[in-house]
């Protein structure tokens, strides 16, 4: 039976100053599930991700979270529904330290220890680094951190844009086996991601971006075993790039 | 326990390296003296700038009305000390320090009260564009000595420092004044509470991610906004008291006295680091210093000596003395 939709994007359009970004994407992400946006560099991937959290406004279509219109909303308004994000760079606040990062993520409570324990077990090197700067950190533990700094709340949807970027394998291997972790918990996650072998090893479902909208939807596993499918629509073959 | 191996010690030694420098070129009384006047003046300006930074480096934000709360904080110092002559006048340290304190608490409530309708009425409009805001600050800055000049008459105004605080005291052969005694423990009140507000509460830690990346803030579901509008009413609250500390160290207060500021304000703000509050306290320390020392030693580099100061730190330092990262 197919998951309820949490987040649906019907033809949103975003302009950046004077440059049309998107122009009119249709995404569902299904609830339960993890969702990965594919496509090539500079079709919009990023731009989608800062739409649905309102750090880009969207100039047209509608963005549904739960049932509810959310393209109005300011971002902090956004993020309190449960939506975390992990952007691209990371948005490690370096002058602070690994605790201080995760606290603010916090509600007023502060941490919950269980939470954290579990954390730990899948990074145990933030442990260690705990009350160090986070910006002597690694590339990698830095990400590690993000993602950390995601969950370290129970939240509704996850949006991540390219975790692995620069990263090395063995970090990456690790970052695999957190979110499959993740989806254990049937957590919603919306992934965007270069490396196919990520896409591949983790994705239910599947949207493949070009020119500002979506092009494909479907499931991930039907599109790993298409090669022609991943030829017309990336421009290779994920088999290729893993 | 924090990773100290990895912090910069350089710019810490600058202020004690320079204050080593400056001994061999003077007798040690004198030395003594224009140590305690540089860091007197210092901590003034830190308590005038320190609000400066945060605003900057918060929101980016180019407050050129700064000094404007600078000048209003003194002419409060002028009314609130010259209707409490009689604890001006007293022979008595502690009554005079409570005139200074309501002076100081007064000045404080009513800037900050001021900042918070310039924020609402005038700032918000002009977020993000560092043009406009020049422009509609410095227009503010006018509007604002205007103001002062309708309020309180267009002549300098005297102000006499409290009974117990004129005067000198003796120290190893050197004369220190004690009125900078008193600027220099409120300097270091102010840096101590801003210094645990920062580092020991969650307001604090909100401000210092936001000055990092503000972006990322929102995104973790803080508004900023709210938190920026609070900045603002503490920073100008603090140019308030910083404009009463030197009204009363100069004990003539005129509509031009917070722009006259303005410029050593920027310099602080800009050899500490945009955003760093310890490097807005070095920074106002290191000007204080320069000032004195190259009045003493060369007075005729001494009008140009602090903008000579913010030239070598920038060549060392192009981001300041304590940078803030940004992405």
């Amino acid at each position: 039976m197919p998951e309820r939709p949490l987040l649906t994007l019907d033809g949103v359009h975003t302009h950046i100053g004077p440059y049309h970004i998107l122009h009119g994407v249709d995404l569902v992400v299904p609830e339960g599930q993890l969702t990965m946006l594919l496509g090539r560099n500079g079709v919009g991937k990023t731009t989608t991700l800062r739409t649905i959290m309102g750090l880009w406004r969207a100039s047209g279509g509608s963005v549904t979270f739960e049932g509810a219109r959310i393209e109005e909303l300011g971002t902090p308004d956004i993020a309190r529904l449960g939506i975390a994000y992990v952007p691209e760079t990371m948005g490690i606040f370096t002058q602070l330290t690994v605790r201080e990062n995760m606290l603010l993520a916090t509600g007023p409570k502060g941490f919950d220890e269980a939470r954290l324990d579990n954390i730990f077990v899948t990074f145990p090197v933030l442990k260690q680094k705990w009350n160090d700067a986070a910006g002597g950190l690694s590339g990698g533990q830095k990400q590690m951190l993000a993602i950390s700094r995601a969950i370290v709340e129970e939240r509704r949807l996850l949006v991540v844009d390219e975790p692995t970027k620069g990263l090395a394998p063995a970090v990456i291997e690790n970052l695999i086996e957190a979110f499959l972790r993740l989806k254990a918990t049937r957590t919603t996650i919306l992934l965007v991601e270069q490396n196919f072998h990520m896409a591949e090893s983790l994705g239910d479902t599947v949207a493949v971006m070009d020119d500002g909208r979506v092009v494909y939807t479907g499931r991930m596993a039907d599109l790993a075993a298409d090669e022609d499918l991943q030829a017309r629509l990336l421009g290779f073959s994920l088999a290729a790039h893993q | 326990m924090n990773d100290t191996a990895n912090i910069d010690w350089r710019p810490y030694l600058v202020v004690p390296v320079l204050v080593a420098l400056a001994l061999p070129a003077m007798s040690f009384s004198t030395w003594i003296t224009l140590t305690v006047a540089g860091a007197a003046m210092g901590m003034m300006l830190f308590i005038m700038a320190s609000g400066l930074t945060l605003i900057f480096g918060l929101m980016d934000v180019l407050n050129f009305a700064h000094g404007a709360f600078i000048t209003i904080g003194a002419y409060i110092a002028v009314t609130v000390l010259g209707s409490m002559s009689s604890l001006v006048t007293a022979d008595s340290l502690a009554l005079n320090l409570l005139a200074l304190l309501a002076a100081v608490v007064v000045a404080a409530v009513a800037t900050g009260v001021a900042g918070w309708g310039f924020e609402r009425v005038i700032v918000r409009r002009v977020y993000g564009s560092h043009l406009r805001q020049i422009l509609i600050t410095m227009g503010g800055l006018i509007i604002a000595e205007q103001l002062v000049i309708a309020l309180w008459g267009p002549q300098p105004l005297l102000l006499a420092k409290p009974a117990a605080l004129r005067g000198s005291f003796v120290l190893a052969g050197a004369a220190i004044e004690k009125y900078r005694m008193v600027a220099v423990a409120l300097g270091l009140i102010v840096y101590a509470a801003m210094h645990l507000t920062l580092n020991r509460t969650r307001i604090g830690l909100l401000v210092r991610a936001g000055v990092e990346n503000r972006e990322m803030v929102e995104a973790l579901g803080y508004r900023i906004r709210r938190l920026f509008v609070l900045v603002f009413v503490a920073g100008t609250g603090l140019a308030g008291i910083g404009g009463v500390m030197w009204a009363v160290y100069q004990e003539l207060v005129t509509a031009g006295i917070g722009s006259e500021m303005t410029i050593l304000v920027f310099i602080v703000v800009i050899i500490g680091g945009l955003g760093s509050v310890t490097g807005c306290f070095v920074g106002a320390v290191l000007v204080g210093l320069v000032a004195n020392y190259v009045g003493f030693l060369s007075p005729r580099l001494a009008l140009g000596s602090n903008i000579l100061l913010m030239v070598a730190v920038l060549l060392w330092r192009p981001r300041g003395l304590f940078p803030v990262g940004r992405e």
